[in-house]
C-alpha cells in the first residue's frame, strides 16, 4: 500500500460511464421538468437498465459488488446533473438491505436520516415520497419498513421528494439494534457529500461560462479581477471536499477499523471522516452555488436560469439531516470526547 | 485511491517524530519565539546526522516527495522552528536541479551536513508580487559580475552562509528575460544585513549589495535564465515544505487550554474546534495531493496555489476565533500569568496575517487559479 491519490483505471471508467450517462439522459432540463416532486420515473428506468441501483450490493445478492469508493463517483455524477432520481439514498440504504427487487431497482429504498418520533413517524424522510422501503431507527431498533409511497411531497426548497413515513405501519422488519444504523448513515453522508461536490462543480462551471459570455462595459465580466477571485475560491472548496469525501469512502471500505488522533491531525476513522466530508461539502456547495448565482446578476435570481435549481438543491440535499451545528457538536464529541454533564 | 502510508513511510515518520521529540524541547520553542529566529541548529544537525537532510533534498537524496511531505508536516504539527531548514532544503533542491557539478560539490555538502543556512533575495523594497520588475543589477566586468541593489524579507540572512539572489542582467530585454539568479556566500564583501522586526517577533531582514563582486561560479542556472530558476524555487515553495498546516498546533494548544479552563463545555467552542479539525484535515489532504503529484512526476503549481489559499485562510479564521473565545486571556503574551494557551493564542493572532502574504500572496494564487484552472483571461 502506498499513497495513491488518483483514480484507478476501473474507477476512471465508472466516472466516465456515469458522467456520460447523466449528461446525456439528465441535462438540467430534466430536473426542471421533474419539479416539484423531484422524481422522474423514466430516468429511474434508465438508471435501472444501467444496473446502478444494485451496483454496491454483494455479488451473491445479485449486485455489482462495487466499493463505496466507486459509488462516490456515481454520486458525484448525480450531483453534477442534479438528476431527479433517489440513487444516492437508494445506494446508501442498500448498505443493509438486499431484497432482490431493491437490488434490481424494481423497488426503491431510502434512508430516514433522523430517528422516528414518539409516534413512530419518520419526519421528512429525504426521498420518502417515492421510495417503497425506508430504513431507519425506531426506538432501540434499526428497522426497514415497506409501504406504499405517497408519491407527493410538501412544496420544499430543493424540490426534493420529502415525506413523512411511518416506522411502524407496513411490512416492518427489525434489522438490528439502533447502533447498526451508523454504517448506513455514514454511507449516506459520504454519498451525499459526493453529490454536493458534483453540484458545486456544476455551479462553478455554469458561473465560468456565464461570466465569459456576459459583457458589461464592453468586456466579459469574467475579465474583472473581483469576479475572477470570487470564482477562484470555489475550486479550493471543491478539491478539498472531494479529497475528504474520497478519504472517508476509503476509510469505510477498509476492513480494519482505525482510530483518530486529532492532536496529530491523524484522522482515520470512517465515521469521523464521513461527518467531516458531509459538513465540509454542505458548506462548500452552499457557497459555490451562491457565488455562481451572484455572478449571474439578476438573471441568476430569475426562475428561467438554471443556477437557481442548483442553489436550492445544495441546501435541500444537506439540510435534511438537521442543523449542521448539531453535526459539528457530534463531531466534537467524537474527536475531543463528550462533555461531562 | 489509497491514503495509507507504506511501512517504509511510517518508519521514516517515526524517525522524524523521535528526532523532533528529542530536539524540539520547550526551551527551543521558547528561544524561537524570544529571538524571532525560526531555526534550530540542534534539530538541523540531528536530522543531518541521521542522514535525513540529504535524503530530503529534492532530486538529490531519496527524492521522495511523500517523505518530504511527512518531514515538514511533522515539523509543522510540532510547532518546531523549521524555517531555516525549509529554505535551505528548497535552495539545495534548486542547486541540485539547475546547478553545475562544481556548484553541487561546493554548496550541497554544507547544507546536507545541517550546518549552512540559505536566505532568499527575491523581493525588493519596491517589488514584492511584481518580481519580474526587480531592479537589483548584476553587471559584467571582465571575468566578474558586480552586483548592486537591495533586497527585502531576506529571512535568515543574519544566520545564513549563502544567499540566492535574483538580479537584472539585461535591462534591454523584456522583464522576465533579463534576469539572472546567483548564489553566493554571505561573507562576500559588500553585503550588509539590517534586521526587520515584525509584529509576531519573527525576525527578517533587509539586505544591501554594494559593488559585490562574484565570478561565473556564482551564476545559478543560465545567464538571463533567472526566471526559470525562480520557477523551480517557487514550485518547491508552493509545494509540500511546510506552511500549509499551521492550524494543527493552534488547535492542540487551544483545545488543551479550553479543557483546562472549562471553555470546552461551551457549544460555540466545541463547534469551532470541530470546524478547525475539519479544516486542518482538508489542508493536510490537499498538501498530500501536491506530494503525490510530485511523486508521480508532475508539478503541483496550481494545486499548490489551491492548497495555500485554503490552508492559510482557514488558519486566520481559526486564530481569530480562538482569540475571541479566549477573551482578555487571549491578549496575553508568552510568559504572562494567565495567558490563554500559554501565549499561543496571542501569538497565532499576531503571526497569522503574514501567511496570506508570504510565499505568494493569496491574490497572486487566485490569479493563478483563475487563469490556469478556470481559463479566465489574464487580469491585472
Amino acid at each position: 500500500m502506498t499513497v495513491e491519490l488518483g483514480l484507478s483505471a476501473d474507477q476512471e471508467a465508472i466516472a466516465e460511464l456515469f458522467d456520460g450517462f447523466f449528461a446525456k439522459e439528465s441535462p438540467v432540463s430534466v430536473a426542471r421538468a421533474a419539479e416539484p416532486l423531484g422524481f422522474d420515473r423514466d430516468l429511474w428506468g434508465k438508471v435501472v437498465e444501467l444496473g446502478a441501483p444494485g451496483m454496491g450490493s454483494a455479488e451473491s445478492a445479485g449486485g455489482g459488488g462495487a466499493s463505496l469508493s466507486d459509488l462516490v463517483l456515481v454520486a458525484e455524477a448525480v450531483g453534477r446533473s442534479i438528476a431527479p432520481v433517489p440513487l444516492v439514498d437508494h445506494l446508501a440504504a442498500l448498505g443493509v438491505l438486499d431484497d432482490p427487487d431493491l437490488v434490481a431497482g424494481d423497488a426503491l429504498a431510502g434512508v430516514a436520516v433522523r430517528p422516528a418520533d414518539a409516534d413512530g413517524v419518520w419526519r421528512l424522510v429525504p426521498v420518502g415520497a417515492v421510495t417503497d422501503v425506508v430504513v431507519g431507527v425506531d426506538g432501540d431498533d434499526l428497522v426497514a419498513v415497506r409501504s406504499a409511497p405517497p408519491m407527493a411531497a410538501p412544496l420544499n426548497h430543493g424540490s426534493a421528494p420529502l415525506a413523512d413515513r411511518s416506522a411502524r405501519q407496513g411490512d416492518r422488519r427489525v434489522l438490528g439494534p439502533a447502533a447498526a444504523f451508523q454504517p448506513v448513515l455514514d454511507r449516506w453522508k459520504v454519498l451525499t457529500a459526493a453529490s454536493l461536490v458534483g453540484i458545486s462543480e456544476a455551479a462553478l462551471r455554469m458561473g465560468v461560462e456565464y461570466v465569459m459570455a456576459r459583457e458589461q462595459f464592453g468586456v466579459p465580466i469574467g475579465s474583472f479581477q473581483s469576479v475572477q477571485h470570487g470564482l477562484a475560491d470555489l475550486p479550493v472548496l471543491i478539491d478539498g471536499g472531494r479529497m475528504l469525501t474520497h478519504k472517508a469512502a476509503w476509510a469505510l471500505d477498509r476492513a480494519e477499523p482505525a482510530a483518530d488522533d486529532w492532536r496529530l491531525n491523524d484522522i482515520e476513522d470512517g465515521s469521523t471522516l464521513a461527518s467531516m466530508a458531509f459538513l465540509f461539502t454542505s458548506e462548500g456547495a452552499a457557497e459555490a452555488t451562491h457565488r455562481s448565482l451572484h455572478y449571474h446578476g439578476g438573471y441568476g435570481f430569475s426562475e428561467e436560469y438554471d443556477i437557481q435549481l442548483l442553489y436550492r438543491r445544495a441546501r435541500g440535499w444537506s439540510l435534511v439531516l438537521g442543523d449542521p451545528a448539531d453535526e459539528h457538536l457530534q463531531l466534537a464529541d467524537r474527536l475531543f470526547g463528550p462533555v461531562e454533564a | 485511491m489509497d491514503f495509507s502510508l507504506t511501512a517504509e513511510n511510517l518508519a521514516y515518520r517515526d524517525r522524524v517524530r523521535a528526532i523532533v521529540a528529542e530536539t524540539v524541547t520547550p526551551d527551543v520553542v521558547d528561544r524561537m519565539h524570544t529571538t524571532g529566529t525560526f531555526n534550530s541548529p540542534e534539530l538541523n544537525l540531528a536530522l543531518a546526522r541521521a542522514g535525513l537532510v540529504e535524503r530530503a533534498v529534492p532530486g538529490l537524496g531519496k527524492g521522495d516527495p511523500i517523505e518530504l511531505y511527512i518531514l515538514f508536516n511533522e515539523l509543522e504539527k510540532a510547532g518546531a522552528p523549521f524555517d531555516g531548514l525549509a529554505i535551505a532544503l528548497m535552495i539545495a533542491g534548486v542547486v541540485q536541479a539547475v546547478g553545475t557539478d562544481e556548484q553541487k560539490q561546493r554548496i550541497l555538502p554544507t547544507i546536507t551536513s545541517g550546518e549552512a543556512l540559505v536566505c532568499m533575495g527575491y523581493s525588493e523594497p519596491d517589488n514584492g508580487s511584481d518580481l519580474a520588475n526587480i531592479k537589483t543589477r548584476a553587471v559584467r566586468d571582465g571575468d566578474e559580475w558586480v552586483i548592486n541593489g537591495a533586497k527585502m524579507w531576506t529571512t535568515m540572512a543574519h544566520e545564513a552562509s549563502w544567499v540566492i539572489l535574483l538580479t537584472r542582467t539585461d535591462p534591454e530585454l523584456p522583464p522576465r528575460r533579463g534576469l539572472t539568479m546567483f548564489i553566493l556566500p554571505m561573507d562576500t564583501p559588500g553585503i550588509t544585513v539590517d534586521p526587520v522586526h515584525t509584529m509576531a517577533t519573527e525576525r527578517t531582514n533587509a539586505t544591501y549589495y554594494d559593488d559585490v563582486r562574484v565570478g561565473d561560479e556564482a551564476v545559478l542556472g543560465a545567464v538571463n535564465g533567472g526566471w526559470a530558476t525562480m520557477m523551480v524555487a517557487l514550485s518547491f515553495e508552493r509545494g509540500v515544505m511546510g506552511g500549509t498546516n499551521p492550524g494543527v498546533a493552534l488547535l492542540r494548544h487551544f483545545a488543551d487550554w479550553a479543557a483546562e479552563s472549562g471553555l470546552v463545555e461551551s457549544p460555540t467552542c466545541r463547534e469551532r474546534l470541530a470546524r478547525m479539525a475539519i479544516d486542518n484535515h482538508v489542508a493536510t489532504l490537499l498538501t498530500q495531493r501536491s506530494a503525490w503529484i510530485a511523486a508521480s512526476g508532475g508539478q503541483a503549481g496550481l494545486e499548490g496555489s489551491i492548497t495555500k489559499v485554503f490552508a492559510v485562510e482557514a488558519y486566520q479564521k481559526a486564530a481569530r476565533w480562538c482569540q475571541e473565545m479566549a477573551g482578555p486571556a487571549g491578549l496575553l503574551q508568552f510568559h504572562q500569568p494567565g495567558a490563554a494557551a500559554g501565549g499561543f493564542v496571542d501569538y497565532d493572532a499576531r503571526h497569522s496575517p503574514v501567511t496570506t502574504i508570504y510565499g505568494g500572496t493569496t491574490e497572486i494564487n487566485r490569479n493563478n487559479i483563475a487563469e490556469r484552472h478556470l481559463g479566465l483571461p489574464k487580469a491585472r
